[in-house]
């Protein structure tokens, strides 16, 4: 399993009902629910991907995320993903808002966009910067959303949630294998993990 | 619906199989229907493929559509030309496993298969009901199919599956009786019928009511009304079809002639090929069985009839795990209300999974051999019967 969700599927509490937004072809959910007996469910717009998600086994609705998590009650689940997303989502307030609501906690990873290579990569050629996670031209790319970890924790803050747990790692975007980065993350971190919770429904905070 | 399965003895087959009959409600137990109406007694047409485990536990239910039958695969004898309709989903290794599950199809009550319906002898006349048969809705189809099973002492279904109006009876089945469905498979169907889907079968209902030999429903002792329930099935075949089908099936080519014939025989291929269709159709089917099959059609309204015209509250009753299948080219009944239901379904936290299949058949995609359509049904039952299994 890719190396940021192995981290993800860490945090997930045994026998909780997850939300996995983009789920692909269901490899986290499958992974959850053979280990940790999760009820899981994803929300996937490819239909080659849907099926693979049903041939193993995982509960999975095709449609597009911003649609789809509108039809939940409050607190549906535990749980809600949004992993390697995030950066392509046109109104991610809202989406994160939306998420908040279905779901007690929010997971959410992003490509970084203030790792070191693609701060030199615009400093030194002036260039929109193309790496591993980002390979993709200005013109073509899914990535709409320019974040950075440091983006990020001011959102939380400002949106009056709380970071629960922060896990900022290297890695590739399809890398089983990774490393954990605890110094000068925002610089040195291809990707950061976020486990999110509204400020009245968990009060505690923890910072890895 | 069976104009698509074709021949193929060599082909892997669930083998022979053969049509029973089971008569309930009895006078004076006739079965009360949804407008009040009694009726009784009620025979029921039904087939059985697969063999019944020992806690039966691996039963499904197979449910069909308007012009189905209780003939789902297989053949009746070693030189039968064609299999059952659902041929290509239904037997050994298919999408629904015969050497695992045990698969039950009855005939729709109302039709002209071999359960009580239009065409069946009056008790209190002897003569065939025509339309002193009461109007049934899809709610008294699966009342009959429930006393079936009860009969065979069948408790719980691992699954109950069905296309378009055989969709409809999934659904009813999941909110009548929610504590025997383990899981349902909807495919190509809807909640209710949008002008556009009753328009269409008002078209054919007045195509067979309009043929001088309709004579009120009373046709059986003499000439019936083809011409009608052939013009019924042509409107209905079309909207089956989708544009893009008929594009690459027919597109504007003639039929047997390198020029337009300045007359009004069949001049293009799809007017032929529509002729053909309705002329087979009259053959095996009753048009009375058509216009009482439709109406049900008509009628259903899971909102309605089970949620106070709510389908949240309607899906409030229902328990099974879902699986919603619909079909991009589907104009009759569109993938928008496959997503309508599933929306209804999310609201009432039911285990549901939904996959809109790009096909360019149209509606009657669902009947087509599709591997996709066979494998997603195929491990859908797969996890459905290991949780269940893991479960008890």
């Amino acid at each position: 399993m890719r190396y940021d969700l192995q981290i993800i599927a860490a945090w997930i509490e045994p026998g909780s009902r997850v939300l996995d937004l983009g789920c692909g072809e269901g490899e986290l959910l499958s992974f959850l629910k053979r280990e940790k007996c999760v009820k899981g469910t994803g929300i996937e717009s490819s239909e080659a991907k849907v099926t693979k998600c049903i041939e193993k086994g995982v509960q999975v609705l095709q449609g597009d995320i911003t649609e789809e998590v509108h039809d939940y009650p409050d607190n549906t689940f535990d749980y809600v993903i949004l992993s390697q997303t995030l950066q392509q989502v046109l109104e991610p307030d809202i989406l994160i808002k939306e998420l908040l609501r279905v779901g007690k906690k929010i997971i959410v990873s992003f490509p970084n966009f203030s790792y070191w290579s693609i701060r030199l990569q615009i400093l030194f050629f002036g260039y929109a910067p193309k790496n591993r996670q980002l390979p993709y031209e200005w013109y073509n790319t899914p990535n709409i959303r320019i974040i950075t970890i440091k983006d990020f924790r001011r959102f939380v803050k400002e949106t009056g949630c709380v970071v629960i747990k922060e896990v900022d790692i290297n890695t590739h975007s399809d890398d089983l294998q990774g490393s954990i980065i605890s110094f000068l993350p925002n610089l040195r971190a291809t990707y950061g993990i976020f486990l999110v919770s509204r400020r009245n429904s968990n009060p505690s905070y923890s910072s890895l | 619906m069976s104009e698509y399965i074709e021949h193929n003895h060599n082909g892997i087959s669930v083998g022979l199989v053969e049509k029973k009959f089971y008569t309930l409600a009895g006078p004076p137990d006739e079965l009360v229907l949804a407008s009040g109406a009694r009726l009784g007694p009620i025979t029921v047409a039904y087939e059985t493929m697969g063999t019944l485990n020992g806690d039966k536990s691996n039963v499904i239910l197979v449910t069909h559509a308007l012009s189905g039958d209780s003939h789902v695969a297989g053949y009746y004898s070693a030189d039968d030309p064609k299999p059952g309709w659902w041929d290509t989903m239904v037997g050994p290794g298919k999408g629904i496993d015969t050497d695992r599950y045990f698969v039950i199809c009855s005939n729709v009550l109302g039709g002209c298969m071999g359960t009580t319906g239009p065409s069946s002898p009056n008790p209190a006349t002897g003569c065939p009901y025509g339309l002193d048969f009461p109007v049934v809705t899809i709610g008294d189809m699966v009342k009959v199919q429930k006393a079936l099973l009860d009969h065979l002492g069948i408790t719980k279904l691992l699954a109950v599956v069905g296309g378009s109006i055989g969709g409809m009876q999934v659904i009813e089945w999941t909110i009548s009786y929610p504590e025997m469905v383990a899981s349902a498979i909807l495919m190509a169907t809807t909640t209710r019928h949008s002008a556009l889907a009753i328009a269409f079968n008002e078209i054919g209902r007045q195509a067979i009511m309009s043929d001088p030999n309709f004579n009120k429903g009373n046709y059986y002792s003499g000439p019936k009304p083809d011409l009608g329930l052939a013009l019924a099935r042509m409107v209905g075949h079309v909207t089956y079809l989708s544009d893009e089908a008929m594009r690459s099936k027919f597109g504007r080519r003639l039929q047997d002639r390198d020029n337009l014939a300045f007359d009004f025989d069949a001049n293009f291929q799809v007017e032929s090929y529509l002729r053909y269709q309705g002329s087979k159709f009259v053959q095996r089917f009753d048009a009375n069985s058509f216009l009482y099959i439709s109406k049900a059609a008509d009628y259903f309204d899971v909102g309605l009839q089970h949620g106070h015209d709510s389908e949240v509250d309607a899906f409030a009753k229902a328990t099974a795990k879902i699986f919603v299948i619909s079909f991009s080219s589907d104009w009759l009944y569109p993938t928008y209300q496959s997503r309508d239901m599933v929306k209804a379904m999310k609201k009432n936290g039911l285990d549901v999974s939904f996959c809109e299949i790009e096909a360019k058949c149209g509606h009657d995609a669902f009947l087509l051999p599709n591997e996709r359509q066979s494998t997603l049904i195929n491990r859908f039952l797969n996890r459905v019967s290991e949780e269940e299994h893991d479960a008890l």
